[in-house]
């Protein structure tokens, strides 16, 4: 196998002092909020070099959220697909989903700084059920607002959220999904910045968002890569894979592994594919690529499942597939279901919906992949979308509606 | 000063006939907003006032035809967000604003640090850039602002969203004291001020007020376009006392 030889300068280095990642990022909010993101980066920039808060977030990591989560190597459905399958077993983290490291990282952060209370946006659910979780271990109030579509779609995490002794909120406005609680949430934080941190789920956002969040996600790929190494000989993977929301699953896993030969892959879905459609814009805080229309209306995304119904994606990744460091590529909602079932029946493992967009292009790129490894980052759990698949498959008009071709 | 806002769309055909008849009515400038999907500065009022607009196919280029059709002899201001000019570019944006007669622009999600790009292009083609000043910043913070503020500096009158308040808030003479003691270029308070008497109290210290909330939701509410032109009426009258 033709390796080329590791460099130590990263791909993924810090943003600039202007958060640009290349000619990404940037912090485009409203002046109310400049001072508020100023005083969020000097208070992650000094957290982040104290190592007593360092070890005080790895430790949470460890004793409360579980990790490290394993690699498991899946031995049927590779031979089934004909290439080696490692996943990175973020789904068994406390709350189901990688989304509890990000979560913990800001909550210490936001004591830290004094704020008493959290705002969090969710889609799937997921962001929100960590945000509770977290504020109700820091004895923090916490608001998660939820476009109106998704709580219908997510009901189970609705409720976990509510007994966590959160307050959700329903967003009503436009397409009543994810793009939606972005905007009521940001809205929240203008009136509230004294006292409130918002607790932003993805790689999104003004800076310093995208890179702190990333920097909360990285131990994914940090334990994944040492676990690889383990694995592997001391090699890495050929691919490293990831499904694409905002992307803070995906940075986290592929900051471990920027600086190697590993090939990295993001899969958007195909209703919402900001990096596939590769336009420039700026909405929530950054340019990014973005969802439009040729007036620079933000254009609204359709995906089976709620945590990747988002039509911008985190400026680092727009980055990393301008120069070239990650390609992008995009799966249907009826491939991922196809993927969700598949790996169901075959390793005993149900996956979220997300990360079996991960699965989804690895099953139709097979020819591609044959005889490499490939390292899936399993980003959660598939309880919170069983009800939902369970009503697409038995044909539920409403559930159908969820699903685009 | 008094600067009313108008949404371009909404009320979907009659909206041009608000400029004319706010302009009438006395007002001094007219702010003239390009609706945006994604309004983060603003609450249920211009929210639902811009989704119908978009709804009904309201665009930037069809609000600025429009605006450039209307025969009237006071500034007009742009009140978009970014993306709107950034899409559009720079430098078309900017003229596309000349060629309808506005000579101003509002971005409220263009802090200081990202303005520059757009500013220079404003600035060639002759488009105020006006500034926002947010309560939430310090003095030197709001020293910078001004000085790169063209036009006026628009102060940000509360910590919030836009929508009316029953209780003026105590943010909206603040900061336009604080503006008035850091700069000589005109102060325009905005957010929040929602009758004649709120607008006259900020009027005492500012130079200008913007009402925009109280104005659409009286036709949200089913008033007519003559009945916001009235309210405009009332509005002058009340600053003419201060
Ligand atoms: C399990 C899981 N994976 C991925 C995502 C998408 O987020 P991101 O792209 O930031 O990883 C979500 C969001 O809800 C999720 O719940």
């Amino acid at each position: 196998m033709t390796v080329t030889p590791t460099d130590t300068t990263s791909f993924m280095p810090d943003p600039d002092e202007r958060g640009r990642f290349g000619e990404f990022g940037g912090r485009f909010v409203p002046e109310t909020l400049v001072p508020a993101c100023a005083e969020l980066e000097a208070a992650f920039v000094e957290a982040w070099a104290d190592a007593a808060f360092t070890q005080e977030f790895h430790e949470l990591l460890r004793t409360y959220a579980g990790r490290p989560c394993p690699v498991t190597v899946c031995s049927r459905l590779s031979s089934q697909l004909g290439f080696r399958v490692l996943l990175k077993r973020e789904d068994l983290n406390h709350t189901g989903s990688h989304k509890i490291n990000n979560v913990l990282g800001q909550a210490l952060l936001a004591k830290r700084m004094g704020k008493k209370r959290l705002v969090a946006e969710t889609g799937a659910g997921q962001h929100g059920v960590a945000s509770a979780t977290a504020a109700a271990l820091m004895g923090m109030d916490c608001v998660v607002y939820m476009g109106e579509v998704d709580i219908k779609r997510q009901a189970l995490n609705v409720f976990r959220m509510r007994l966590l002794g959160a307050e959700v909120r329903s967003a009503m406005s436009g397409s009543r999904t994810l793009k939606d609680a972005v905007n009521e949430a940001m809205r929240d934080w203008v009136a509230t910045v004294a006292t409130t941190h918002y607790c932003l789920g993805s790689v999104m956002g003004p800076h310093p968002y995208p890179w702190m969040v990333r920097e909360f996600h990285r131990v994914i790929g940090d334990e994944a890569r040492a676990q690889c190494a383990e694995l592997l000989d001391g090699e890495v993977p050929d691919y490293v894979v990831a499904c694409v929301g905002g992307g803070s699953n995906a940075a986290g896993i592929f900051s471990g592994f920027a600086d190697t030969r590993a090939r990295l892959v993001g899969v958007e879905p195909a209703g919402g594919a900001a990096i596939g459609r590769a336009v420039p814009g700026v909405v929530h805080g950054s340019k990014s690529y973005l969802m439009q229309d040729e007036f620079g209306q933000v254009q609204e995304a359709h995906s089976v499942s709620a945590g990747l119904d988002y039509p911008g994606v985190g400026p680092e990744h727009a980055h990393l597939a301008q120069i070239g460091r990650a390609r992008y590529e995009s799966v249907t909602d009826a491939e991922v279901l196809d993927a969700f079932e598949l790996l169901s029946h075959t390793e005993g493992i149900i996956p979220a919906l997300e990360p079996a967009h991960g699965l989804a292009w690895m099953v139709k790129a097979k020819d591609e992949l044959a005889g490499s490894t490939v390292l899936l980052n399993m980003s959660g759990r598939g309880d919170k979308d069983v009800a939902q698949v369970q009503a697409i498959l038995d044909g539920d008009p409403e559930a159908l509606s969820t699903m685009r071709p | 000063m008094l600067l009313p806002y108008v949404t371009g769309g909404y009320p979907v055909d009659e909206w041009p006939r608000l400029i004319e008849g706010f302009a009438a009515a006395g007002a001094d400038a007219i702010e003239i907003g390009i609706p945006f999907s994604d309004p983060v500065m603003d609450g249920p009022t211009i929210q639902e006032a811009s989704s119908i607009a978009l709804a009904h196919g309201s665009n930037p280029t069809m609000v600025l035809d429009r605006v450039a059709e209307a025969d009237v002899h006071i500034p007009l201001i742009a009140m978009t967000y970014y993306n709107i000019a950034y899409r559009m570019g720079h430098n078309r944006f900017a003229d596309r604003l000349v060629q309808a007669g506005i000579g101003g622009a509002i971005l409220p999600d263009l802090p200081l640090e990202e303005v520059d790009d757009w500013a220079a292009e404003a600035d060639r083609a002759g488009v105020a850039t006006v500034m926002l000043a947010a309560p939430t910043a310090d003095d030197d913070r709001l020293v910078r602002v001004a000085t790169r503020a063209r036009g006026f500096v628009y102060g940000v009158g509360l910590v919030g969203i836009t929508g009316e308040r029953a209780e003026l808030a105590a943010s909206a003479t603040e900061i336009a004291g604080r503006l008035k003691a850091i700069t000589d270029k005109p102060v325009v308070v905005g957010l929040g001020i929602s009758n004649p008497e709120q607008a006259a109290e900020v009027s005492q210290i500012a130079d200008g007020v913007v009402v925009a909330s109280a104005i659409i939701r009286r036709m949200l509410e089913g008033g007519s376009v003559d009945d916001a032109i009235g309210f405009v009426a009332r509005l002058r009258a009340a600053l003419d006392e201060v």
